[in-house]
Order: C-alpha cells, then sequence, then structure tokens
C-alpha cells in the first residue's frame, strides 16, 4: 500500500446531486424501523414540543393563577379604580380574555415553527 | 315577560334547528357521517360548531346568575372554561386529531393497547356526560317556567325531544351545521339585548352595581365587588380549585373531543382551536356585565333565590314597551339555542360510545346509534325531573372536576409520557373518577356543606386531579414491564407532521371498523 505524500489533500466529494434525497428516505426508514436513530428524531420532536407547551403554561400559571395568591395578599389592589371599574373585575372580566389569546396565537405560530423545521430537518439529513 | 312572543321565539329556534338538521340529513348516508361529519367541515364552520356546543345553560345563564349572586370570585367560571381551551390547546389539540380517535374510548385503545382501558373510558364518558346534560335540561325547564309559567319537567322534555329528532335523522353532519348557526344566535341574544341595557344605564346616570340596595340575606355590595369575599368558606381554596377543574376539565369532557376528529389534520386543529378562544373571549364578556346589572334592576331574584333568570328578565325590565318584549324573545332564544346545542353535543357523544361499546353486540352502525340516542337522553331527563333543585352552574361545574381527575391525566400521560401503562391508566381513572364522582354525589345530596370538608367536597379539583396523575404515574411505574408494545409506533403516530411520510400503524376508531365489517358482510 503507497503512502500519500503528505501535505496533499484529496478532495472527497460525491458528483451526484442526488444524494440528500436518498437520505431524505434514509430518516424516514429509521423512524419507521424504530432504530436508535428514528426514536432520537422522534423523541427530540416530542421533547421541543413538550417545552414549548410547559413555557405557555407556565405562563398562564403565573399570570392568570397567580391572580387570587395576589388578591388575596395584598387586599389593597381590591379597591384601586380603573376606568371607573375596579381592578379585579377589569382583569378577570375583560383583559384576561385578549392575554389568553394572545398566548394561543404565539403557541400556534411556534408549534407549526417546529413542526416546519423538523420537516427540513427530516428531508435535508 | 309577554309570553307570546317567548313562545314564538322558542318555536322558532326548535323549528330552525329541525330545518338546518334536515338540511344536513340530505349529505350524510354513512356510519362515518354520523360520528364525525366525513372531516369536510371548514376551520371557521367547526370552530363555531365548537363554540356553540360549548357555550350551555351553565354560560347563557349561570354565570351571569352567579355573578348576580356572589359577585367577583364567580368570574373564574368563564375564565376558566375560556383557558380551559388554551390547555386543550398546547398539550392535547393536535396529537389527538393525529391520533384518529373518534371517542376518548377509541383514544384509550389507541394508546393503551387494551380492551379494558376502552370500556372503563366508556363507563367514564357515559357518566360525565349524563352528570352534564342533566343541568342542560334544568335550565330548559326554568326557562320555561320563566316565560310561561308551564312546570319545570315541560322545558326539559320539549328539549329532549327536539334532541331526539335532530340527533337521530342527521347525526353529526346535521349537528355540525346546526351548532355553527347556534354559536352566531346565542352572541347575539345577548349582544343586541345588552346594547339596550347599556343604553338606559347610562341614561339613568350609570348606578354603581356595587352601590345598590339589595334585599336582606342577600351578599352586601362591599363584599359582593371584592374577590374572595363571596361568603364561600375557605375562599382562596375554593377560587384555586375551581381554576384547576376548569382549565384541565375542558379537555376532558366527551363532546369536546370529537369535535377535533372533524379537522383535516393536526395543524388545522390547533389553528381551529385559536379561533374557539376568540370565540369564546368574545361571547364571555357579557354574562358578567348582566350579572352585574342586575344588583341594580332585578334584586328582587335574588331574595326569591332565581338568579340564573336573570338574563332571561332583564331586558323586558329594563327597556320599555314593544322593544323590550322583543329583546326578551331574543334572549329567551339565545337560551333555548345554548341547551340544544350542548345536549345534542352531549348526545352525539354519549350515543356514539353507547352504541359502539355497549349496543355494537345486538345491532350495528346507524340502528344501533339511533338506539343510543334515546338512551343517551331518557336517563339525564328522568333525573333532571327527579333532581330538580341544583343550581345549573355548580353541576356544570362538577362535571367539570370528574372530567379533569380522569380523562385529563389519560390524554396528558398518554400524549406526552411513554411509560405510561393500561394498569396505570386504568388505576387513575378509577381512583380520579371514584374520588371526584363520590364528592359530587355527597355536594348533591347535600350531605357536607360546612367547613373544610364543605369546601373540600364542593370543589374537589384541586386534591383529586393530583391523585389521579400521581395514582397513573406511580402504578405505571411499578409495572414496566405492560407498556403497549407498539408505543414508539403510536408516538410517531401521535406527533409527528402528516406531510411526513412515515408507518403510523393501522389503528381503527371502531366506529369506522364496525361499518367496514358489516359492508364486507353485507
Amino acid at each position: 500500500m503507497t503512502q500519500e505524500p503528505p501535505g496533499k489533500r484529496v478532495r472527497v466529494t460525491s458528483p451526484r446531486s442526488g444524494a440528500a434525497r436518498r437520505r431524505q428516505v434514509a430518516v424516514t426508514h429509521e423512524i419507521d424501523a424504530q432504530t436508535g436513530v428514528g426514536e432520537v428524531f422522534v423523541r427530540s420532536l416530542i421533547t421541543t414540543q413538550m417545552r414549548l407547551a410547559m413555557l405557555v403554561l407556565v405562563v398562564v400559571a403565573v399570570l392568570v393563577g397567580g391572580l387570587p395568591a395576589l388578591f388575596a395578599l395584598v387586599p389593597r389592589l381590591s379597591d384601586v379604580d380603573a376606568l371607573g371599574i375596579p381592578l379585579p373585575w377589569l382583569l378577570l372580566g375583560g383583559l384576561v380574555y385578549p392575554a389568553l389569546v394572545t398566548l394561543a396565537w404565539f403557541y400556534v405560530r411556534q408549534a407549526e415553527r417546529v413542526e416546519r423545521e423538523f420537516s427540513d430537518l427530516v428531508e435535508r439529513s | 315577560m309577554n309570553a307570546t312572543a317567548s313562545i314564538v321565539a322558542v318555536v322558532l329556534v326548535a323549528t330552525a334547528t329541525l330545518g338546518i338538521g334536515a338540511l344536513g340529513l340530505r349529505f350524510s348516508r354513512t356510519t362515518s357521517d354520523f360520528y364525525v361529519a366525513s372531516r369536510s367541515v371548514g376551520p371557521l364552520w367547526n370552530a363555531s360548531a365548537i363554540g356553540g356546543e360549548y357555550l350551555s345553560a351553565g354560560s347563557f345563564l349561570g354565570v351571569a346568575g352567579l355573578v348576580l349572586a356572589f359577585g367577583a370570585d364567580m368570574l373564574w367560571y368563564p375564565v376558566g372554561w375560556t383557558a380551559g381551551y388554551l390547555v386543550l390547546l398546547v398539550l392535547v389539540a393536535a396529537p389527538l386529531r393525529r391520533s384518529g380517535a373518534y371517542t376518548l374510548p377509541d383514544f384509550a385503545e389507541a394508546r393503551l393497547e387494551s380492551q379494558h382501558a376502552r370500556r372503563i373510558s366508556s363507563l367514564l364518558v357515559v357518566a360525565i356526560g349524563w352528570l352534564y346534560l342533566l343541568p342542560q335540561f334544568q335550565g330548559a325547564g326554568i326557562t320555561l317556567r320563566t316565560v310561561t309559567g308551564a312546570p319545570v319537567w315541560v322545558g326539559g322534555v320539549v328539549i329532549a325531544l327536539v334532541v331526539i329528532v335532530n340527533v337521530l335523522s342527521g347525526g353529526m353532519r346535521s349537528i355540525t351545521f346546526v351548532q355553527a348557526f347556534q354559536y352566531w344566535l346565542k352572541l347575539t341574544a345577548l349582544l343586541v339585548p345588552l346594547a339596550f341595557l347599556l343604553l338606559r344605564w347610562g341614561a339613568d346616570g350609570w348606578p354603581s352595581p356595587a352601590a345598590a340596595e339589595v334585599p336582606p340575606g342577600a351578599l352586601p355590595g362591599e363584599e359582593w365587588v371584592l374577590p374572595l369575599s363571596s361568603g364561600i368558606e375557605h375562599p382562596v381554596y375554593a377560587t384555586y380549585s375551581l381554576i384547576l377543574a376548569t382549565f384541565l376539565g375542558t379537555m376532558g369532557l366527551p363532546h369536546v373531543l370529537v369535535r377535533f376528529y372533524t379537522n383535516p389534520d393536526g395543524r388545522a386543529a390547533r389553528r381551529t382551536t385559536l379561533v374557539v378562544l376568540v370565540l369564546l373571549g368574545s361571547f364571555y364578556l357579557m354574562p358578567a356585565l348582566y350579572g352585574a346589572l342586575g344588583r341594580v334592576y332585578a334584586p328582587d331574584l335574588l331574595a326569591a333565590g332565581r338568579g340564573d333568570t336573570v338574563v332571561l328578565e332583564l331586558p323586558a325590565r329594563m327597556v320599555d314597551g314593544m322593544l323590550g318584549d322583543a329583546l326578551g324573545a331574543l334572549v329567551t332564544a339565545g337560551a333555548f339555542a345554548a341547551f340544544l346545542s350542548t345536549s345534542s353535543g352531549l348526545t352525539v357523544s354519549v350515543a356514539g360510545v353507547l352504541s359502539q361499546d355497549l349496543l355494537a353486540r345486538w345491532m350495528g352502525g346507524i340502528s344501533a346509534f339511533r338506539a343510543a340516542g334515546v338512551l343517551a337522553v331518557l336517563v339525564p331527563l328522568l333525573l333532571a325531573v327527579l333532581a330538580q333543585n341544583l343550581p345549573i352552574a355548580q353541576v356544570v361545574g362538577l362535571a367539570f372536576a370528574v372530567a379533569a381527575s380522569t380523562f385529563c391525566p389519560l390524554l396528558v400521560l398518554g400524549i406526552w409520557w411513554w411509560r405510561l401503562t393500561d394498569a396505570g391508566a386504568i388505576s387513575g381513572l378509577l381512583v380520579g373518577g371514584a374520588l371526584s364522582g363520590g364528592a359530587v354525589v355527597l355536594t348533591v345530596l347535600g350531605m357536607a356543606t360546612e367547613g373544610w370538608t364543605g369546601a373540600l367536597l364542593g370543589q374537589p379539583g384541586a386534591w383529586t386531579v393530583p391523585i389521579a396523575f400521581a395514582v397513573m404515574i406511580g402504578v405505571s411505574l411499578a409495572t414496566p414491564r405492560r407498556v403497549a408494545p407498539n408505543v414508539a409506533r403510536t408516538m410517531v403516530r401521535l406527533h409527528m407532521p402528516e406531510q411526513i411520510e412515515v408507518d403510523r400503524g393501522d389503528f381503527q376508531p371502531r366506529a369506522a371498523r364496525l361499518s367496514r365489517s358489516r359492508r364486507t358482510r353485507g
């Protein structure tokens, strides 16, 4: 076996641009065959989506779930009037709804982005 | 209140419901049409239908009645019923659609690969459905009594008949159109009168609801306006328990889940849920205003213990003449739409489960569905006639507590936790169902109303939900060998976006299997 002279580089390329396409089949096959690689892909998608869900739930728990505690700990808040309406009524009867819709909108956008990126990943690799 | 105008309104709503149902009938011919409208329903239609089905007697009449009587703390009911959809959106919506299940028992079977889990889920669906149908029939009875003076049972029987005819003739397909129509009817029925009520309120110089004269025995205005002072014992515990039950209970209601199958894919299921949140949020801005105005214009209802009728009474009291009568008829129509839509949706779900899991042995397809529909309505109607004095929103709240203590852990753990086993799920369903169901029975019978026992049983969510989760997790960890053999494939099915081509297993909901086997046999 002849030794390559040191310093000389060998370029390894594929002449075929269809290489990426072959791998796409491979990743979905890994998932179908339930190999370790396939399971890593599936679990990573589920973990990402679960983190996103947890983030939204923690925000809801703090913002909305924190209100009774706040009213209990700082009773003076309940006497505050905003726009002529007592603060608890303004928050619970009105402002909480746009807040929930905004959170839902944020979640839908992010969840779709996660799925788009996952599809890209499966197709690219 | 002018009875004739209101009776005309009720007849119109019933006729329109049956008419649209008949229109849908021309399109629904196969078994899967009956259950899930063949998945050919657009997102706004579907979201309107979900909203229409969800806004029940508890939302249309009950919230205003509770706010009138107990004030600020009761605002948590509509907040929880809306936030429940946000929790459902982030934890359940897309995976559940992707699971391909028509019903909760289908989901249990698909995920756990266990017929026992399926059967126990079926029993719970029927129990929760009946518990939720009961206050709908009661609400109908109260409404018809307010309008015409008829005995309370008449309204329930009227609603039951319309629902049976409608469900039996058209199934889910026609129900979808009916429900969508009824959301917009309900919104209009509260919004238009509210505009006139606010005009009158302004013309009177905006008298403060908190300063209004109320009859002796009612909650005084200065306590009514503040949170955590509604006269209920242990208000902080009760508030948090209510939050837990409503936020987590929505996903476990039988008529809510079946709707998700009518979305074409998981992404559409999410987007539909977002629209639902907008529709519910818009609606729930209004009932509290009715309740608050009731302090000023109808405080006598408090003394009579008829707070649930405040929405029906206000228009005729605050607006004079023909216009007042017309507005009164409009809210009556909206109230009937509320009973009809929620009871139709519940009846379809309960009938679906009854026919697939109990009657399928003796008869098949559409005839089983029809027999089950009659059964699904008759039992809660009898219960409603026998137990007439339960407050509407309280019974609805208890149904949420049972759903949150049973199906919420099943769905959340089933979708996100690989190690859930059939033994764990079944133990959790049984323990959660027994504890929350026991609390419901004791509360409804009025056995414990005082002190901590009363608070714990009246709002059981805060302890039954964590116990159900703990039992499901603990027993699953103790039975690691019982993890479903195809759990990996099921997880792929639940979470993988539809455009990625992978093997998703071959699960078929039972309704589809039944109709297929009949077709090959016949």
